[in-house]
């Protein structure tokens, strides 16, 4: 089942491999504290960061999560990000569900003016977990803040919920651009709010074939990039953490005038590409 | 209380008072196969159990929805097979005081452990599993998970017997089954409650077995798709029943007036999640405050709305 798995991010990689096995091992489904000790973690860690140093984001980043996953499938994940002078701005940001399947959801790549202050996706929760944001600074120093989701009771599932929907508008996408919440003067100070979405099933790859009794491939999102005219705003390498039909909703420093464009890759080697102009008057 | 619960009290009691054995699995394994389920009689040769409003726990032995049996003049027809081994034997308990005709088909109307952790008291039945063309594909997604999910609220002595079994024989659109001077039709759904909702319609008596496309009291989970369930509730509307088992509440609840309550919640739902999106107002905001006012008219409404409010979001969103 693991060969057909192919991933650009050697690190994503090396992740989902490791613990593809382990996925429903019993260290996994240890629920009992509100929020335990995660002897996850301390083996994760240096499979995702090596040997460095992560320090408490103090701030740098937070992340918000409901304390119960009402539906595994979909579990709504902020973060929030704030720079100083000291640490520089964030260049990269790691989410991680330690007790899944694919502990590492995704790696976001932040432009060098892209200004985003705000990322909110959504993501699947296969058990009792930590979530953690690890942000990489300009310092080159590495901030970790983590939050506890409870598994959802009741018979929701990690899973996709109308399978043929999914793959019948793959690739759809669709961007959404909300009003801007602060008038600043500057073009290049005002920040805009979009949510960008994209019709795929993002699936786990944990099915088996009924007639070949071969799993099925993993078949996920794995790159994205969103600019604006030349310039990056984010970039994200994925794995199946994230929910079916992907959704980040994002603020950043618009420029008014030019287009945003996004392009996305999947497992298959499939790419998908939208592009949407954005009018002074909209932001 | 459920049958279960005063079940066990009942029959470890008197274990108890004889043998001095504390209630142990072997207990309860014996007060099981002891004790049939509790079915009504709903027609001619139609018979249901109506399960708890509840969440699937160690006491209630997962027995929180629906099932029932039709009996044709040459075997029977099983639908649904309960939330556990424990009450699957019960019901088989429950078809053995009724007939002796062999169990032909085991029907599962959709994927939810509480109407298919069950299937393993039927493996010596030599009962064919059926279901939707989807539900194999549904079951090996979330298999596992279920397994191991539900381990915490129904403990490790009920889970221990519990296997996941698919069907064997799948229905696409619409197809017959027969046993004996008695037709049986069964309808697979678009994507619902599920993508793999079943619904089972008796001729002779007029009774429709819903499965989960139908809730009463319960409050519907949304597991498939809230569009796709609206748009085929005129659909199940138009099916001239007598009367229906729902996959949740009342046995025989009228048809089709019992699908009237889940209707209005839907539109609720839907209307307070479309003004939300519309608004611009982020999804963890959203549905906290959606289809609250219906929170009144159903059980387990703090259990799952919120839960449904964010797959409705995510379909919504897609308008
Ligand atoms: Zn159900």
């Amino acid at each position: 089942m693991f060969a057909t798995i192919q991933l650009r991010n050697p690190l994503v990689a090396v992740v989902l491999f490791a613990f593809f096995g382990s996925a429903i091992s019993s260290s996994a489904w240890a629920q009992n504290a509100d929020s335990p000790e995660s002897t996850t973690w301390s083996s994760l860690k240096g499979d995702v960061f090596g040997q460095k140093f992560i320090e408490p984001a103090n701030g740098i980043v937070s992340i918000e999560a409901p304390k119960r996953a009402e539906d595994a499938a979909i579990v709504p994940i902020d973060l929030h990000f704030k720079t100083d002078a000291a640490s520089g701005r964030i260049k990269t940001v790691t989410l991680i569900v330690d007790e899944n399947p694919s502990p590492v959801a995704a790696v976001f790549r932040f432009g060098v003016d892209a200004g985003v202050t705000h990322l909110a996706t959504r993501l699947r929760v296969n058990a009792y977990s930590y979530v953690r944001a690890i942000a990489e600074t300009e310092d080159g120093k590495l901030r970790m803040t983590e939050t506890f989701v409870k598994a959802s009771g009741g018979c929701s599932a990690p899973a996709m919920k109308n399978s043929d929907e999914a793959l019948a508008n793959l690739g759809k996408m669709k961007l959404r651009v909300f009003s801007s919440k602060s008038s600043g003067m500057e073009p290049m100070t005002r920040a805009t709010e979009m949510q960008l979405m994209i019709r795929h099933p993002n699936n786990s790859g944990l099915q088996m074939d009924q007639v070949t009794r071969y799993y099925i491939p993993a078949h996920f999102i794995q790159g994205l990039i969103v600019s604006q005219g030349n310039r990056l705003i984010m970039s994200m390498e994925g794995g199946i953490s994230i929910s079916e039909d992907p959704n980040f909703r994002f603020e950043f420093d618009a420029k008014p005038g030019e287009d945003v464009k996004v392009e996305a890759s999947d497992t298959e080697g499939k790419k998908f590409q939208d592009e949407w102009p954005l009018a002074s008057s909209s932001l | 209380m459920s049958h279960a619960t005063r079940r066990n009290i009942l029959k470890t009691g008197i274990f108890f008072a004889c043998c001095g054995v504390p209630h142990t699995r072997a207990a309860l394994a014996w007060s099981m196969s002891a004790d049939p389920l509790p079915v009504k009689q709903v027609a001619d040769g139609v018979f249901a159990f109506a399960g708890a409003p509840a969440m699937m726990t160690r006491q209630n032995e997962g027995e929180i929805c629906n099932v029932g049996f039709i009996i044709g003049d040459d075997s029977v027809a099983v639908i649904d097979s309960g939330g556990s081994v424990v009450e699957g034997k019960a019901l088989i308990g429950a078809i053995r005081a009724k007939t002796d005709r062999p169990v032909r088909y085991l029907i599962n109307t959709h994927m939810h452990p509480d109407h298919l952790f069950g299937n393993a008291a039927f493996k010596s039945s030599g009962a064919t599993v059926v279901g939707h063309h989807n539900l194999p594909r549904a079951l090996e997604s979330r298999g596992t998970y279920y397994l191991q999910s539900y381990r915490e609220a129904m403990g490790d002595d009920l889970m221990a017997d519990i296997r996941i079994v698919p069907p064997t024989k799948l229905i696409t659109d619409e197809e017959d089954l027969d046993i004996g001077n008695r037709k049986l039709t069964l309808r697979a759904w678009k994507a619902a409650h599920t993508d793999n909702d079943l619904s089972v319609f008796d001729h002779k008596t007029g009774v429709l077995f819903t499965g989960d496309l139908c809730f009463i009291d319960h409050l519907p989970t949304i597991d498939g798709s809230l569009l796709g369930w609206i748009a085929q509730l005129d659909i199940l509307n138009g099916i001239k029943a007598k009367f229906a088992v729902p996959g949740h509440g009342a046995v025989p609840s009228p048809w089709p007036q019992a699908l009237e309550a889940e209707r209005r919640y839907f539109d609720v739902l839907a209307s307070d999640i479309r003004r939300a999106i519309a608004d611009g107002v982020p999804m963890t905001n959203a549905v906290k405050s959606a289809a609250q006012r219906e929170r009144a008219n159903w059980k387990l409404f703090d259990e799952y709305n919120q839960r449904n409010a964010i797959a409705a979001f995510a379909e919504l969103e897609w308008e």
